[in-house]
């Protein structure tokens, strides 16, 4: 995937000026850098959700792909489990479910889970449709250090040989998960 | 609840004292009592159920085919929103006058009800359409959902309020529409019909019972709608994964 001389703004607001990138394959490329620098604009670009109003977009094509979102973006009338299920039919749901510790909570539904549990539901959904991409934004937060510590090792595990884009703030995630660093300072 | 208000309906039949003004509620019971047992009691109050029932039903459909057809074209929202705009201010009584020139009395109810009905779905269910979390749609579209899922998991449970409430307020208005041109084109075997002939004869328990079968009618009618509503959502939305939905219905 890759971004060559890409300008994008909204509402007459430059977010992304000039900017050229690659994401090699098969490799966990992070975007670093502080908010409002136009990390979340790069992942939509890629994911197809944005067009650039100039440059070109190589973005992840006709490839199935895990997005983990900003928000949690699960459906509120579906539990956890449906939640995966639906998204990720043919996958063991209560196993991913299992391996982000939400088990015992497979029958809630988002109303009823707190903002980490949403997340990790979130990222049970995007390790469950194991796309043949990852794009991660900011997917540990909301996440205790104990808890992100451990998602972040089943994350890591998960992307072996994948090509994933992680948009992060946090040295740790950065240092832990990314073989490639793009920094948007 | 219901004894209260017969106190109150008594009280004020003491008060006003003139049985042409208001009816007691035992002479309307009486009168009621001997309507009950004729044939032809069952037979109007159903034909005026099924006139209103019919009108109604085509004004869903046909509310929740224009509002899914007017959100996804902008042409022909611009062109059938002038029709449905003046669908919603024009006076019943001039539709029915003009029905009458049109169509047969006995299908002027059900097109009275349908015309009243109509607007009022089009507009929640464009109203539910547009109000649809995007943030919901764009996950649908990356984890690849389809039309079917996408209607399904995320259109459906989000229309879903907007459209009972179509469907709660319509049904009210269905029976006042439909019952005003009843009175308006008097066809044979109509609630709206004996309402006029009360009037006619200055039969003012009559006319209280005949309004009273309207309310129990209209009363039932919404239970049932509301039952047979939750019955399709759960079958739409599936499994027994509706309990968050159903709640708002």
């Amino acid at each position: 995937m890759e971004l060559k001389h890409v300008y994008k703004a909204f509402d007459g607001r430059a977010v992304l000026r000039d900017v050229s990138m690659t994401f090699p394959e098969g490799k966990v490329s992070c975007l670093f850098g502080p908010s409002g620098r136009g990390k979340t604009t790069i992942l939509r670009l890629l994911a197809g959700l944005e067009q650039a109003d100039g440059g070109t977009v190589d973005g992840v094509g006709d490839r199935r792909v895990s997005v983990i979102f900003q928000e949690d973006r699960l459906l509120p009338f579906c539990t956890a489990q449906m939640n995966i299920a639906v998204a990720a039919p043919g996958s063991d749901a209560r196993l991913w479910l299992e391996k982000v510790e939400l088990a015992d909570d497979a029958g809630k539904f988002p109303a009823q889970l707190s903002g980490g549990m949403c997340r990790r539901v979130a990222l049970a959904r995007a390790l469950a449709y194991d796309g043949a991409v990852f794009l991660m934004d900011e997917p540990f937060q909301g996440l205790d250090r104990e808890m992100k510590l451990r998602m972040m090792a089943l994350v890591r595990t998960a992307l072996a040989g994948k090509t994933a884009v992680l948009v992060t703030h946090d040295p740790e995630e950065r240092d832990f998960l990314a073989d490639t660093v793009l920094s948007l300072e | 609840m219901a004894a209260f208000w017969i106190a109150v309906w008594e009280g004020l039949y003491y008060l006003v004292n003139q049985e042409i003004l208001i009816a007691s509620p035992q002479a309307v019971l009486a009168r009621g009592a001997q309507l009950i047992v004729t044939s032809e009691f069952w037979l109007t109050a159903g034909l005026s159920l099924c006139r209103i029932l019919i009108g109604y039903l085509i004004a869903v459909a046909a509310g929740v085919l224009i509002a899914v057809a007017t959100s996804a074209s902008k042409i022909l929202y611009s062109l059938l929103y002038p029709i449905i705009s003046i669908l919603r201010v024009t006076p019943v009584a001039s539709f029915i006058i003009l029905a009458l020139v049109w169509i047969s009395a006995g299908a002027v109810p059900s097109l009275m009800a349908g015309i009243i009905v109509l607007p009022i779905v089009w507009a929640n269910v464009s109203e539910g359409i547009a109000g649809t979390d995007v943030q919901l749609l764009e996950m649908a579209r990356t984890y690849r959902f389809g039309r079917l899922k996408t209607f399904r998991r995320i259109y459906v449970p989000s229309v879903a309020p907007y459209f009972t409430t179509a469907c709660m307020t319509g049904l009210g208005m269905a029976w006042k529409a439909g019952i005003a041109a009843e009175v308006l084109s008097v066809p044979k075997l109509a609630i709206g019909t004996n309402i006029y002939d009360a009037k006619r004869y200055i039969e003012t328990a009559d006319l209280f019972f005949w309004t009273l079968v309207v309310i129990i009618l209209s009363m039932i009618l919404e239970k049932l709608v509301r039952l047979a509503m939750r019955a399709v959502m759960r079958r739409v939305i599936g499994g027994g994964e509706l309990r968050g939905a159903e709640t708002r219905i």
